[in-house]
């Protein structure tokens, strides 16, 4: 091309690429380069090689926190899709077309709004909130009524194999309204015509879902799959504030960014905390190429 | 800051890294205290390299900039720079920060009127101060209590805590003739005693408050049941079977985030049983320390009052929840420390009448008494090695520890400090009066324990294996096998700083 186009490149990403690099890059640096010390905070670290991933495999603690994130990974980005998706489908599509134009069911403006609620609260206000939700005595939300009626308490953050669920479901719950708005957003964009076309032909609203919504918001649903995945390889703040003795009871809702949190600032083991990060870094990668891979197809035009 | 290719890891030399290679010579007499911690400064710096200095800011180099220093005289024993600035920490929590603005700040204010004082108080000891030690700038004096205090084994693995041994030689505020170590209650200063790398100890930690461990009730509730504290393990299980029947919960602690108040209850009985040496033996990380007969013994005792007599929906409760339920009248035994009276003051009701007992005795042939009790100084206190005015938090301690800054501490948090002269003829609440009485009639039976401070890791698994054996999911042999795993771990394991007493 014309002559000075590389003065005038560079111009324009120098800046940018130095800010990415000094922010995103170095830290990311420093964190591998920690994981090879037994650095404790304090002082001066002191180089130890892969010490902290051999000790890393053979931390009960972090395969406990790995296989919770195997089940998040299955269950957060099912749930909150399938609920999102529905609730969508029935805000956009669900009311039947008036005069000509797809609406939703009634009162879908009001639930709209209601369903995004749980996303303007700050995660730690929701994990407080789901605290008095789920406290074990009568002063809990939900224990409050089951002891009024007689029954017997429910145990939600107790018992080992309740707890996991339980936090599971706070964050479907905040999850929900961000999908709802995302996917309207993606079925506002499918053309009226071809809702019209299907009707014209008998087709009743399970198989619009199947046949016509559904494989044509399949580029927003692989989104929304991912930003899921990563989050549930995160759900620190949750399980941090709500879950019995942060990660508890006996490791039953622990995952990586608390144990993290643990060595580093409670163990002062920020090397081996390092390391753990590392361990996250790469499988949240993995996970994210995984599914841009598996999930790969054609995108219908239309 | 990034890393520069140039500078790669491999440079960094193990054995300088934390002073464990300093010569004999060096170590601590009076003066050489200070520039010993320039010192490992100094080595610090080329051995680490880059890779400390990128996570540390430059911590290092702090360690070599000039320390504040002044002229001794009788009045400033330790040599403070009169005009030095001094930061203060304070946790606060249980006793408030408010003994710290109104009383001892304002007594090292009139000492040294130039002094600029800087106050800090904060829930997160260590959240807080973790990046200002990383960075090399740490404040002078601080309060390191509460959830999240700073590890004391890495502050003194690399170094970070003052000397005290000038402070307790140091003449007393009140009486020159005194050193300070002699106005203390036998024991403190060994108690905040710590192993060097260099194999020596050194007293790093002043531990301030007098604290006495054991059973609380209300005084008004059991008058009202003409129900006695008991002392022996029939007398209490029979009085939980009373009081179960009137439908209170006879005893109970939270799951969520204080279990370590129950491990303490068994091991304080543990130490009845056996002796106070098997809390030494735990602390020392010997073999099998925690499957010692009468430690298995207690807590299988506790364990079944777990079951009979515990509230299964506790686990999920947090401490303050729990008290309020005493205070309430729903609960009738809850194992503390003497701070919970001035904890739960805005939450009980009056005339409730706080009472402590000791742990009651196991079985007839208990090597203690039924009295003896664990006590010992409580809300550790340190100075930085490595802040600008080390002899101005020296100095500062000094003054906490005159009569004037213990009594003016018993008197605004109601608690009894480690200076027995600061609360001679002081009128305490009812609870306090009670922990001080328990404290006089057990006498010489008085027994500490020191592995949670020492080894936190060891502390949460206790505080995890607790929880599971006092709800039910771990037998006696269980939890002491899992506890004694993890203390065998940490015995092998190089990285963690051992400590012993």
């Amino acid at each position: 091309m014309r002559q000075g186009k590389y003065p005038f490149v560079i111009g324009f990403l120098a800046l940018p690429v130095l800010l990415y690099s000094v922010f995103v890059i170095a830290p990311y640096v420093q964190a591998f380069q920690l994981a090879m010390t037994n650095w404790r905070g304090v002082g001066a670290p002191e180089w130890v090689g892969f010490d902290n991933f051999q000790r890393l495999f053979e931390d009960e603690a972090f395969w406990k926190a790995v296989q919770h994130h195997g089940i998040l990974l299955l269950a957060l980005p099912l749930i909150t899709i399938a609920i999102a998706l529905y609730f969508a489908f029935m805000l956009n599509v669900g009311g039947g077309s008036r005069s000509g134009q797809r609406v939703g069911v009634r009162g879908s403006g009001f639930y709209r709004v209601v369903f995004f609620f749980p996303q303007v609260l700050a995660v730690a206000i929701i994990a407080v909130l789901f605290q008095m939700v789920y406290r074990p005595n009568e002063s809990g939300l939900i224990n409050g009524v089951l002891m009024k009626l007689g029954l017997d308490p429910v145990f939600f953050l107790i018992r080992p194999n309740l707890a996991l669920w339980s936090i599971i479901g706070v964050l479907v719950w905040q999850a929900v309204g961000f999908y709802v708005v995302l996917f309207s957003a993606g079925m506002a964009s499918i053309p009226t015509e071809i809702y019209e076309a299907a009707e014209m032909d008998g087709a009743s609203r399970v198989t619009l879902f199947f046949r016509v919504t559904l494989p044509l918001l399949w580029d927003t649903l692989q989104v929304a799959w991912v930003y899921l995945g990563i989050a549930a390889f995160d759900c620190f703040a949750i399980v941090a504030v709500l879950s019995v003795d942060s990660g508890g009871p006996d490791g039953a809702t622990t995952v990586l960014a608390v144990e993290i949190y643990r060595n580093a600032f409670t163990y002062s083991r920020f090397g081996y905390a390092s390391a753990m990060g590392v361990a996250l870094f790469f499988l949240t990668l993995t996970f994210a190429a995984l599914t841009l891979r598996v999930s790969k197809r054609e995108s219908v035009e239309y | 800051m990034s890393a520069s290719p140039d500078h790669t890891s491999d440079r960094v030399d193990p054995s300088a890294t934390t002073g464990a290679g300093l010569p004999a010579a060096l170590s601590a007499s009076r003066r050489t205290v200070l520039r010993r911690a320039a010192a490992v400064g100094l080595l610090a710096i080329p051995a680490a390299g880059f890779l400390g200095a990128c996570a540390t800011s430059g911590g290092d180099d702090e360690g070599t900039t000039e320390q504040d220093t002044g002229t001794k005289s009788a009045t400033n024993p330790l040599g403070v720079k009169e005009d030095a600035a001094l930061e203060i920490i304070i946790f606060n929590g249980g006793y408030g920060e408010k003994y710290a603005t109104d009383v001892h700040e304002k007594l090292y204010q009139t000492a040294f009127p130039k002094a600029q004082i800087k106050h800090q108080a904060t829930q997160a000891v260590s959240t807080v101060l973790q990046p200002r030690f990383a960075a090399g700038d740490p404040p002078e004096f601080v309060n390191n209590s509460g959830e999240k205090f700073l590890d004391f084994g890495a502050l003194v693995a690399d170094g970070q805590m003052q000397d005290l041994t000038e402070l307790w030689d140091a003449p007393s505020v009140d009486d020159p003739s005194k050193k300070v170590r002699d106005t203390l209650i036998p024991g403190v200063v060994e108690q905040g005693m710590f192993s060097t790398p260099d194999g020596s100890r050194k007293p790093y930690v002043l531990y301030y408050v007098s604290t006495v461990y054991g059973i609380w009730y209300s005084g008004k509730l059991f008058k009202d049941n003409s129900w006695t504290a008991p002392t022996t393990w029939e007398q209490f299980t029979a009085l939980c079977e009373q009081i179960k029947g009137k439908g209170i919960t006879p005893f109970g602690y939270a799951g969520a985030n204080a279990a370590y108040y129950m491990w303490n209850v068994i091991l304080t009985q543990a130490a009845k049983v056996g002796g106070p040496d098997v809390l030494k033996n735990i602390d020392n990380l010997e073999a099998d320390a925690w499957k010692a007969d009468s430690v298995i013994q207690s807590a299988k005792a506790w364990a079944e009052i777990g079951a009979k007599y515990g509230d299964k929906s506790f686990e999920g409760l947090k401490h303050t929840d729990v008290q309020l339920r005493q205070n309430q009248g729903k609960l009738a035994f809850y194992p503390s420390g003497d701070w919970l009276e001035n904890e739960q003051k805005k939450d009980t009701p009056a005339g409730f009448e706080y009472q402590l007992m000791a742990v009651p005795s196991l079985t007839a042939s208990d090597k203690l008494p039924a009295g003896a009790i664990r006590a010992a100084g409580g809300e550790g206190y340190f100075v930085s090695a490595k802040s600008k005015n080390p002899r101005g938090g020296m100095e500062y301690m000094r003054q906490m520890l005159s009569k004037a800054g213990t009594r003016g501490f018993t008197e605004t948090v109601g608690a009894a400090t480690v200076v027995p002269a600061g609360s001679e003829g002081y009128q305490f609440p009812p609870g306090v009066a009670s922990s001080q009485a328990a404290l006089k009639t057990a006498g010489a039976n008085v027994f500490n324990m020191m592995f949670d401070n020492w080894y936190k890791e060891l502390d949460t698994e206790a505080r995890t294996a607790t929880n599971e054996l006092m709800f039910g999911r771990a037998s006696a042999e269980q939890w002491a096998e899992r506890i004694q795993k993890r203390a065998d771990t940490i015995k092998g394991d190089s990285s963690v700083a051992k400590f012993k007493r």
